[in-house]
């Protein structure tokens, strides 16, 4: 298994709030990975900061090998190296086939920029909605679809653009309880078909104990603990974190 | 290759659209001889609403300092069409009073052709610069940060002698005398404004259609989830500004020339009256859409020369009155409005097939 | 321009006085910025007619110090015949702020509060038109000369000498003295009055203010009513300290944003420094590089601002919006 990311003693401080101390973690290529931790423990920070978001204090990442510590948004994601959002973020007045052709990867070169899209992109933006189960919804517009439906939308978005490593912040959150067995699946499905390595921020147990081989936990900005889920499940740190003793 | 997803593309019917407006458009000015210059004037508004609606309509960039492109290039032209034919410095000292500067037939045209591809370029340079340094700004702040530049660039040239300062400069004048001569440069400049417009449009279009148009269309949604997809956000942004630079270029020297006189203020740099004017037309008409700039030019155009015919002293006092009126009670716009009025008319139909 | 910069070195006196001449009139510029700081903060709107309110408040100081007549109807028999015998302006400053509120409550129930809610673009080119519209008014109904308020103040004189002046104008030191004083009371009357708590809780959050019982209509009808208010005595101090034209109000729109982007919102040390420091910055670019220059050296100076500020927050990856 080849390491695909590599955070090493990563810290962000927001004024004189620590966010994150000294994090470290590894995520290997073809993974689910499951990241848990109380509220305002820094997940979501951490996301920002793999990404270039708002990039670390001190420590590196790297990505496949290379080091992305310093490079802004777009590049990153250009690399393979996705994000969704916890506050859903899809392109409100496009509909659902527009949001996921311009998910298409671009380039930066001016005939990527300025060309069409091939028959092939269309065909692969329909058949991730379908795999999505959007697929009725295809001609509506984002802003239209319920929040449920947004969610979906944006999985979907991120998978057009074949990323090779996708950061995943709390992808059931708001869902009917009935769909979060679907969407697992899907994850699950991503994951193996299209070789996806995802990371996922989850709060949902059950979500993240069936989906992730691995978990990291966060609390107070540091890393608690690491390990296969039953071990995370039962481990004495991360249950007093959880109900807040300590 | 497959544009499916374009909002706007060479359907049959835009195409039969095109062709009958052309014609209208050829014939008009022998139809109505008496009405060129404020047609010629039309076709200026209609490329400046479509250029505005690059950036504000598709990019979401509400910009007031476009003003920048058109008076700059209808700078760049003068000097290219005076520069080489006497001194300017004297001829712009000289004033009105110097008169107009008289050419032969071969001058004119050898320093128009040039001056107007030299007043693209520099639309196209300008754009590029102060897009590189003002498209960092976002939302409210991008709206008056233009808007300032706007006023700043008009009182550079203001003060810029060689330009004839403030009290600016008088474009040569166009081969042929009297009324006969006048109606015809009028005829001229009515088909150069007229076949920009027309190229203007079509090229938009054709951009819309790209990847460019969804692009765009992503920025003005979620330009903070549009760069996390990976989109180049920044060139497309400046791109985009650009190519509006480079049209308005053109659009401002050939409005300089037909003008003949050239001031910073009210005629190149006026970001007070053009600056949101050209806004105020594409919010008219409804931004972002294929119809809405035009639609907003032709309504926007008559009120005005109306109101300059009826209610000369008070014009500028009504269009305020209508700034306000037409923002806060029809924000979508007329296509934006028709569209929730009659939506099985002109709703998007994307139902019916708009992939592939 | 260099030898300009060396004769202000050369004249630490006329220097000083230069700086002092324009901290006097920074103050009246912080009052206008104070007042778009308030709507922009609890109704988050930007006023882009803030200019013309000046402008108005100007007008009114202008009149209220000279002698005019005002006939309607036929000049023989007219059917309205007002005759005013010039006052001292510094009444303006008490008439200006009552009429202001007045206009202010006018535009919020026909115009404003149909923007409270929508975005800032449209509140941007709305307000933009009120600011076409009031300049134009102004020009027709006033008159499209520059006007000054006649005041008859003196000036002390504190250093005459080789190395250049001091002289203070009275009426200038009248006008910073104003400005704090309205400045003040302002900030007392937001801190301190149930008023202001009020509408420091509607710009705080709206909705949950409303659940909790105030009219946020009426405190956004207020606030903006205020802010004219604020601008009409900024615009008396103008016209007697400046001049007063129908078409000025513009710059001042742009000042005021200035100093307000200088500062941040919710920050009145940081408005009240602005714009001391942007009134001294004018006067001496005034001398260094020409009173002609000085749009451009306001409206330059803005975007250099905009850009110091989102090139710092850019090294945050974050944008100024």
């Amino acid at each position: 298994m080849t390491t695909l990311l590599q955070v090493s003693n990563c810290t962000k401080r927001f004024g004189g709030v620590v966010a994150n101390e000294g994090i470290s973690l590894t995520v290997n290529e073809g993974e689910i990975v499951g990241l848990i931790g109380p509220n305002g423990s820094g997940k979501t920070t951490l996301f920002s900061s793999i990404v270039g978001a708002h990039p670390v204090d001190e420590g590196s990442v790297q990505f496949d090998g290379a080091e992305i510590t310093r490079m802004n948004v777009p590049s990153v994601a250009r690399l393979g190296l996705l994000r969704t959002f916890q506050q859903t973020r899809i392109y409100g007045k496009m509909t659902c086939m527009q949001n996921m052709a311009i998910s298409a990867p671009t380039g930066r070169g001016l005939k990527s920029m300025f060309g069409g899209f091939t028959a092939d992109e269309v065909t692969r933006a329909e058949e991730l909605l379908d795999f999505v189960g959007l697929s009725s919804k295809r001609f509506l517009r984002g802003g239209e679809l319920s929040f449920g439906q947004q969610k979906l939308l944006e999985f979907a978005m991120a998978l057009m653009a074949r990323p090779r490593l996708l950061l995943l912040d709390e992808p059931t959150a708001g869902i009917n309880p009935t769909l979060i067995n679907g969407l697992i699946d899907r994850l699950k499905r991503a994951n193996a078909q299209l070789g996806i390595t995802l990371l996922v921020i989850e709060h949902n147990m059950r979500v993240i104990m069936n989906l992730a081989s691995r978990i990291y936990c966060l609390a107070h900005g540091r890393l608690l603990a690491e390990g296969a889920p039953e071990d995370i499940q039962s481990d004495q740190r991360v249950i007093d974190a959880y109900l807040g003793a300590g | 290759m497959s544009s499916g997803f374009a909002t706007s593309r060479f359907s049959r019917g835009l195409i039969l659209t095109c062709v009958v407006l052309a014609i209208l458009a050829a014939v008009a000015p022998v139809a109505l001889p008496t009405l060129v210059k404020q047609m010629t004037v039309f076709w200026v508004m209609v490329i400046i609403a479509y250029t505005w609606d690059t950036m504000g309509g598709q990019l979401g960039y509400n910009s007031f300092g476009n003003v920048v492109f058109f008076g700059a290039g209808m700078y760049a032209s003068a000097v290219l069409q005076i520069a080489p034919f006497t001194d300017m410095a004297a001829y712009t000292a000289a004033g009105e009073q110097g008169g107009a500067l008289v050419l032969t037939n071969a001058q004119y045209f050898a320093g128009l052709l040039p001056g107007l591809l030299v007043a693209a370029g520099v639309g196209f340079l300008l754009a590029l610069i102060l897009g590189f340094a003002i498209l960092r700004l976002r939302g409210h702040y991008f709206a008056i940060g233009t808007l300032a530049a706007g006023i700043f660039v008009a009182q550079i040239v203001a003060n810029w002698e060689y330009l004839g300062a403030g009290s600016g400069l008088t474009m040569p004048g166009f081969p042929g005398k009297g009324a006969a001569g006048d109606q015809a440069k009028s005829t001229f400049f009515y088909y150069l404004c007229f076949g920009l417009a027309g190229v203007t449009f079509l090229f938009l279009q054709w951009l819309y259609s790209t990847r460019f148009g969804l692009a765009a269309n992503a920025i003005r949604d979620d330009e903070d989830k549009a760069e996390a997809m990976g989109l180049p956000t920044g060139r497309y942004k400046i791109i985009a500004w650009a190519i509006s630079g480079f049209f308005l270029g053109i659009c401002g020297a050939l409005y300089g020339n037909f003008v003949i006189h050239v001031d910073p203020e009210d005629v190149a740099f006026d970001g007070a009256g053009l600056g949101v004017w050209m806004v105020l037309m594409v919010v008219l008409g409804g931004k972002g859409s294929l119809w809405g700039p035009l639609i907003g030019a032709v309504l926007f155009h008559v009120t005005k020369e109306l109101l300059w015919t009826y209610l000369l002293g008070l014009q500028y006092v009504v269009l305020g009155l209508l700034v306000i009126v037409i923002v806060v009670f029809f924000p979508e716009g007329i296509v934006g409005w028709l569209r929730q009025r009659f939506p099985n008319r002109f709703g998007e139909r994307v139902e019916a097939g708009e992939v592939r | 321009m260099l030898e300009n910069i060396q004769l202000l070195l050369d004249n630490p006196v006329a220097l000083l006085n230069l700086l002092l001449d324009g901290i006097m009139i920074g103050a009246i510029f912080a009052l206008i910025a104070y007042g778009m700081a308030l709507v922009w903060g609890v109704m988050n709107i930007i006023n882009l007619s803030q200019g013309e309110f000046v402008i108005f408040g100007g007008f009114i100081g202008y009149y209220t110090s000279t002698d005019w007549t005002l006939a309607i109807g036929p000049s023989a028999s007219p059917w309205v015949s007002l005759e005013w015998g010039g006052i001292s302006p510094l009444w303006a400053l008490v008439i200006a702020p009552l009429i202001l509120y007045g206009i202010g409550r006018a535009f919020y129930a026909l115009v404003i509060f149909r923007l409270v809610d929508r975005d800032l673009f449209t509140s941007i080119l709305a307000t933009f038109g009120i600011s076409i519209f009031l300049q134009q008014l102004m020009n027709g109904v006033f008159t499209a000369e520059d006007v000054i308020a006649q005041h008859g103040m003196g000036s002390w004189v504190l250093v005459d000498g080789t190395t250049g002046e001091l002289v203070i104008e009275q009426v200038r030191v009248i006008a910073l003295v104003f400005a704090v004083i309205v400045g003040a009371v302002l900030t007392f009357y937001l801190r301190q009055t149930r008023g202001g708590q009020a509408i420091r809780a509607v710009a705080q959050d709206a909705r949950a203010a409303r659940i909790m019982g105030i009219n946020a209509d009426q405190v956004y009808a207020r606030t903006y009513a205020l802010n004219a208010a604020i601008c009409g005595a900024a615009g008396v101090l103008i016209s007697m300290t400046l001049v007063i034209h129908a078409f000025s109000g513009l710059i001042y729109t742009v000042r005021a944003f200035m100093i307000v982007v200088i500062a941040g919102l919710g920050n009145v040390a940081g408005v009240i420094a602005a714009g001391l420091g942007l009134g001294a910055a004018e006067k001496v670019a005034d001398i260094v590089i020409g009173t002609s220059y000085q749009t451009a050296f306001i409206t330059g100076l803005l975007l250099v601002v905009l850009l110091w500020r989102s090139l710092r927050l850019g090294r945050q990856r974050k944008v100024l919006r």
